[in-house]
């Protein structure tokens, strides 16, 4: 068993426009001593979900279904004295925004030992030299002295060092990171991640990493889950999420961010239109409005996030036969664009003709291929192979 | 992109001292944040030049001094071989229809009181282009349409839009007048990643079109090395490196550039590998820089001299960029802090270019 299991949470917010669902019906376990990374952008649900966690979002009217069970408790059931226990104790987050998480009128030193007083029954005198010891442990120079400075006081990187003490107070067995270097210079952002890796490595806790970064999950996590209008669209190990990705969401975000290590005159591949309300999802799979390679039944049936054929720790939420996912993936790195590749989506329908020139009848393919496709949809990939790869 | 080499702007000893005062009613000065200090490079016509840095470092204060939006202490600014750096009144304005500005925020930069159609149409009431009503709205239009907006929103509010559309907004009102230079600071850092792409696209696009000269100033090196032809480092109000792109990001010279590129983080699990060079501590505060080197603070190559006498920005030998630190990276620290597929780059480079970039090794 997993230290947190989430199984199917969903988290809705009843506004006056509509149901806002924030959370639809996400699953996912995180381990001892192993980094999650949930990537995906403003509004995709990755920040609701972790705040859900907590407890962070009862105040706001929002309404939770599913389970969340932390060391055999579940934390939706649980009642809010018993939660408050475990917030900032057992499981601990690390927020945004340095300067607005820490109270600018008390001094760095007493908000870091009320976190230890809240929850240990020891002197001031003791909390405060936990706190010295909690600052040393982040690698502020001088503790002793710093204890004392008020937040202003310290620059962008210290306080978000700051709140991770203060997170680590009560050596938290899971530590919920939300964009926690978002909105730091890049040198202080790698100098928070050796951070956090190297306190995972001595402190042995697990880590949600809650980011918009591809490269930042790159570096620190072990497993990545893709979120897009309130749904895991993948998840996957970082080296699959990375080496063979399978959802047309996640290679858009792979192909849409200019990189270092990538030559430097390759065009960038925007992801079109953008991110869909939360009140009014678009239909069938929710991505389909932005999909290259939508068929018209994907505009219907709307995808279960299952197993990748052959691979069980590699789960996607996409109505395209898995072979020709991999098809079109490698197409996409060999610098092919998605225009071009959408012609083998459109050959499944029977409309067989040469890759190449496909390209214009792509847009009427929706009238007829409509009935029969989705029929062909719901069979395993390996059903039907497509014509051989070798165009 | 195909970059002439002569100089639409040549800014030379370029100074901003912002004034620490003390005092309620007499204020008396008592120091000040040397924000650009004595900064001098060339913007040349139809390029792409990146300014990069961390916070602080003064690019967004430079962007400002370009366009004029602020006063500069001292040095020349030549814009077309004119000193701008003192105009003023209608001197200014008419300087402004050759020079644009795109900001950061597209929540903050855009009036919300005001239709799209007139925020667009603002430079050219100002300017007193396209008298008519008619004819006016057209102009917006053709712009709404050639930044990707329907024409037909024309008559909407900023707050029906997207962040990456009202980033179109902003850039369709900086092209409004068809400046010669667009200075666009940070134009895609407030963007969801899936929108970045298309704004840098439409700006890749625009330019190529238009001819723009184009200053992009960003803190992220990835999006700098996408877009730009010359990259200026900066670090504490100076330039401490400046080259082509592509030398720049294969073989940095300066430490301080070194250190920004062995931070980013690379979506690559594998390929992204290398050894982290961290730099520690902060910046240190500008209104109290470090003696000489600004960089020796942090820098890991530091030695007694950099504290006592400031180097040059000059070429290195070897090939590449214009440096100014007195013990550049060589080629194996080079390796050693980018990632892999980067230095791959390099490798090819240096074998393909002059010999003479291994004895630095």
């Amino acid at each position: 068993m997993s230290l947190l299991d989430v199984e199917d949470l969903r988290v809705t917010f009843p506004t006056e426009d509509g149901l806002v669902r924030a959370v639809d019906g996400i699953s996912y376990s995180v381990d001892t001593g192993k980094t999650l990374g949930i990537v995906g952008e403003s509004g995709s649900g990755k920040s609701v979900s972790s705040l859900t966690t907590l407890g962070l979002t009862r105040s706001q009217g929002a309404r939770v279904e599913g389970r969340m069970v932390f060391e055999g408790d579940d934390l939706i059931e649980m009642n809010d004295d018993r939660l408050r226990k475990i917030r900032g104790n057992d499981i601990a987050m690390i927020f945004q925004d340095p300067l607005s998480s820490l109270h600018p009128f008390f001094k760095v030193g007493k908000q870091l030992s009320e976190a230890v007083l809240v929850h240990r029954k020891v002197s001031r005198s003791a909390a405060r030299a936990r706190a010295v010891e909690l600052l040393d442990l982040v690698g502020i120079p001088d503790p002793e002295r710093r204890v004392d400075a008020f937040p202003h006081e310290f620059s962008g990187g210290m306080r978000q060092r700051a709140m991770i003490a203060m997170a680590l107070a009560n050596e938290p067995k899971l530590l919920i990171a939300d964009e926690p270097t978002t909105a730091l210079d890049v040198t202080v952002q790698a100098q928070i991640l050796a951070l956090l890796e190297d306190l995972q490595k001595r402190l042995g806790m697990a880590i949600i990493m809650i980011t918009h970064d591809l490269g930042v999950v790159a570096e620190i996590a072990d497993e990545i889950a893709v979120m897009y209008a309130g749904r895991i669209v993948e998840h996957a190990s970082t080296e699959l999420i990375f080496g063979q990705p399978q959802h047309p969401y996640t290679w858009g975000l792979l192909k849409s961010i200019p990189r270092l290590d990538t030559p430097q005159d390759e065009e960038l591949e925007p992801i079109t239109g953008r991110p869909p309300s939360l009140i009014n999802r678009p239909s069938g799979c929710h991505f389909h409005p932005r999909c290259p390679y939508v068929r018209e039944a994907h505009k219907r049936v709307d995808p279960r996030l299952d197993s990748v054929a052959g691979e069980r720790d590699h789960q996607v939420a996409c109505l395209l036969p898995s072979e020709l996912r991999m098809r079109i993936w490698r197409g996409l790195q060999e610098g092919r664009l998605p225009a071009e590749l959408r012609a083998l989506v459109a050959e499944r329908n029977g409309q067989a003709a040469a890759v190449g020139e496909q390209r214009e009848p792509l847009l009427s393919e929706s009238e007829p291929g409509a009935d029969g496709a989705a029929g062909i949809e719901l069979t395993p990939p390996s059903a039907e192979p497509t014509p051989g790869p070798g165009q | 992109m195909t970059a002439t080499a002569e100089p639409l702007v040549e800014v030379r000893g370029l100074q901003k001292y912002f004034p620490i005062t003390r005092g309620i009613v007499f204020q008396r000065q008592i120091g000040a944040v040397k924000a650009v200090d004595d900064i001098s490079f060339d913007i040349l016509r139809g390029e792409t030049l990146g300014i990069v840095g961390e916070t602080g470092c003064g690019k967004s204060t430079t962007a400002r001094l370009l366009v004029r939006l602020l006063d500069p202490t001292g040095g020349e600014i030549r814009f077309e071989g004119e000193d701008i750096a003192k105009h003023k009144g209608p001197q200014l304005k008419a300087l402004h229809r050759e020079m644009q500005m795109i900001f950061q925020d597209p929540y903050s930069s855009l009036n919300p009181r005001k239709t799209v159609g007139s925020i667009i149409a603002d430079p050219f009431a100002i300017h007193g282009l396209h008298g008519g009503e008619g004819e006016r709205k057209k102009h917006v239009q053709d712009l709404m349409d050639r930044v990707g907006l329907n024409p037909e929103h024309y008559n909407r509010y900023p707050h029906e839009f997207s962040g990456g559309q009202r980033q179109r907004i902003g850039v369709a009102r900086a092209i409004a007048l068809e400046p010669k230079l667009l200075i666009a600071d940070e134009p895609v850092s407030a963007l969801d990643v899936s929108i970045q792409a298309q704004v840098l696209n439409l700006l890749r696009e625009l330019q190529r079109e238009m001819g723009l000269t184009l200053v992009f100033i960003a803190h992220d090196l990835s999006v700098v090395r996408h877009m730009c032809d010359r990259v200026a480092v900066m670090y504490l109000g100076k330039v401490v490196e400046i080259g082509p792109g592509r030398d720049l990001y294969s073989f940095p010279r300066h430490p301080y550039t070194g250190a920004l590129m062995s931070a980013v983080p690379v979506p690559d699990p594998v390929a992204g590998k290398r050894e982290r060079q961290l730099l520690s501590g902060d910046v240190p505060s500008p209104a109290n820089p470090p003696s000489a080197c600004r960089f020796h603070t942090r820098c890991p190559k530091a030695q007694a001299i950099c504290s006592t006498e400031e180097p040059a920005l000059e070429q290195k030998e070897g090939r590449g960029t214009r440096a100014a630190c007195h013990f550049p990276l060589t080629e194996a620290e080079v390796r050693l802090r980018l990632p892999a597929a980067l230095t791959a780059h390099s490798a090819a480079a240096s074998s393909s270019s002059s010999s003479s970039s291994s004895s630095s090794t």
